[in-house]
């Protein structure tokens, strides 16, 4: 078994005690939003603008740019808060780093944690799209991928820079300033093309709207093969940027 | 290298990279050292000497920057998973898992080495038993008082069979008792044959745990010998401490000073210490000159007074 598996262990032993927590956070929060915006915003909105729409209700057209949005903040949480805190002062990276563990291997199964958050959460989503009726047939598991693509494309250069850090207090600025207005801004409750020009520019660049386009176009089965290759590409940009700074960064911090 | 040679510093330095606006930081500045199996190994000096930069790179866990260093025979360099397989590391924080029971930190770390979980499962109980702490094998972490977490984690650090232990100011923070029970326990160790290399800023600690200790000073070894040798080469016998009304202190301290009484007088902010093999003909002489001081304390000179010596400061500030 690679030494890594054991970090992995490690971290399945700490979610045995918050499971329960983080069940609101991936089945609550996002039966909530259907209903708040998807059925109510959805109701004014109608059908009137089905161009935009693709054609399919404003919950149908909702709901996998909210499970893209939702991936980004799992993969937010667990790249950014518990990577700080682990490096910082709950010292859980510390004092693995005095066993024979090497950094990389401490961040490879923090890695595979984080892939198991990420699935777990997304599909527990995308139950909650089938069980509203919001999800175009099959094709809504292929959106489930996606959304792991997506939360990873996040998490990794997250944590490579989490790591670096005293205290989790300092990723504040990031939330606030970044991962908010592309939140807002990246297609997840409207079309990008409604924007104004100058804006769609910056809006089609940010990582989280290819993450929303790949999940919404491959959930209403509307996907071409060469936007889901151009899409995934680009967010794997992401986690493989993100994965090579972890590995500086990371001894840095843990071997100094 | 023979097999009871364990560690072998040469030149050791540390140098901190510039970061943002600030310098390169010099922590280690070419140490030497050896130390062999058996031995309980002090580092002392105060904050910011340069013992846990030494510390961490004697745990392979920090590059060395220039010098030599070999432990168990290998190079930190090339071996870090290798030699930290083969030591145990108790850090000045504790860094537990306070959310844990007991038992699942001791078994996570044990994990990490690779051990089997039968193999693990049979250590925690003697370990649990070695720090006293099998009532609450499984309570959680944030339950434990201060002393019973720093005896988990050096419970923690023994789950791999250690040849050496490195011990990073293991009483720091504890009150006294607590303090007594884990040198006690720390004795026992030693006992076993386990090696150990302990950093702190009390000198009674030093005095206590270490056969043999270096004093260090802005990352230069300073001295080196046993808690005695080191009071007999650089210092007297006695010290006579001598406190005078405040106005008349530093004129006094003076006075005795330019009398040459025993080897050396250091005149401190709040004393006048009198460095002499006969701590009470010290005092006779100094009543002699018709001074009669608020208090006179006649005691044996410690390792404060050899660092107050070799350094000019105290080792807490």
């Amino acid at each position: 078994m690679p030494r890594g598996w054991y970090i992995f262990r490690y971290w399945m032993t700490m979610y045995r005690r918050t499971w329960r927590a983080t069940i609101v956070i991936s089945v609550v929060n996002p039966v909530l939003f259907l209903l708040g915006i998807g059925v109510g915003l959805g109701h004014i909105v109608g059908h009137g603008h089905s161009s935009l729409l693709h054609g399919v209700s404003y919950s149908a057209f909702f709901a996998p740019g909210l499970l893209a949005a939702s991936a980004m903040q799992t993969g937010w949480i667990e790249g950014g808060f518990r990577v700080a805190s682990a490096a910082g002062w709950i010292g859980a990276y510390r004092s693995a780093a005095t066993t024979p563990l090497e950094p990389r291997e401490i961040l490879a199964g923090h890695l595979v944690f984080m892939l198991f958050r990420l699935v777990t959460s997304s599909a527990a989503f995308v139950v909650v799209m089938a069980v509203f009726g919001v999800a175009s047939g099959w094709w809504v598991l292929a959106a489930l991928p996606a959304a792991v693509l997506t939360g990873l494309a996040f998490a990794t250069p997250v944590a490579a820079w989490a790591v670096t850090l005293s205290s989790p207090r300092q990723l504040q600025p990031l939330f606030r300033f970044v991962l908010m207005p592309m939140y807002l801004f990246s297609g997840t409750f409207f079309a990008l093309h409604q924007l104004p020009v100058a804006l769609r520019a910056i809006a089609y660049a940010l990582p989280l709207s290819e993450g929303v386009a790949l999940c919404r176009s491959l959930a209403l089965g509307t996907a071409s093969l060469f936007e889901v290759a151009w899409r995934s590409a680009y967010l794997l940009l992401f986690i493989v940027a993100g994965i090579a700074a972890a590995r500086v960064t990371y001894p840095r911090r843990l071997h100094p | 290298m023979s097999d009871r040679l364990l560690v072998e510093a040469r030149g050791l330095s540390k140098t901190y990279p510039a970061r943002g606006g600030t310098p390169p930081f010099h922590a280690v500045n070419g140490i030497d050292f050896e130390l062999t199996r058996g031995e309980a190994f002090g580092f002392l000096g105060p904050n910011g000497a340069g013992k846990s930069s030494t510390m961490r790179m004697l745990a392979a866990i920090s590059p060395v920057s220039s010098g030599s260093l070999r432990v168990l025979g290998m190079d930190p360099a090339q071996d870090g998973p290798q030699i930290r397989a083969r030591i145990g590391v108790v850090p000045q924080d504790d860094c537990l898992d306070r959310e844990l029971t007991v038992r699942e930190n001791l078994y996570v770390y044990g994990r990490y080495f690779g051990l089997k979980k039968q193999v693990i499962n049979e250590r925690i109980v003697g370990l649990l038993a070695f720090a006293q702490l099998e009532e609450k094998a499984d309570a959680q972490v944030e339950m434990l008082s201060g002393g019973m977490r720093r005896r988990l984690t050096i419970a923690r650090s023994l789950i791999n069979e250690p040849e050496i232990l490195l011990l990073d100011e293991p009483t720091t923070g504890l009150d006294p008792q607590a303090r007594h029970v884990l040198w006690e326990r720390l004795y026992r160790l030693k006992h076993d044959g386990v090696t150990l290399i302990i950093t702190t800023h009390y000198m009674d600690e030093a005095e206590q745990l270490c056969d043999r200790l270096v004093v260090m000073d802005g990352g230069k070894i300073v001295a080196v010998g046993s808690p005695r040798q080191l009071i007999e080469a650089h210092i007297t016998r006695e010290v006579l401490e001598l406190r005078f009304p405040v106005n008349a202190h530093a004129e006094i301290g003076e006075r005795i000073r330019a009398a040459a009484l025993g080897e050396r007088t250091e005149v401190l902010p709040d004393r006048v210490a009198v460095y002499a093999d006969d701590g009470e003909e010290a005092l006779a002489q100094v009543r002699a000159m018709s001074l009669e001081p608020i208090t006179a304390l006649v005691r044996r000179a410690t390792l404060e007074d050899v660092f107050l010596k070799l350094t000019g400061r105290s080792l807490i500030d």
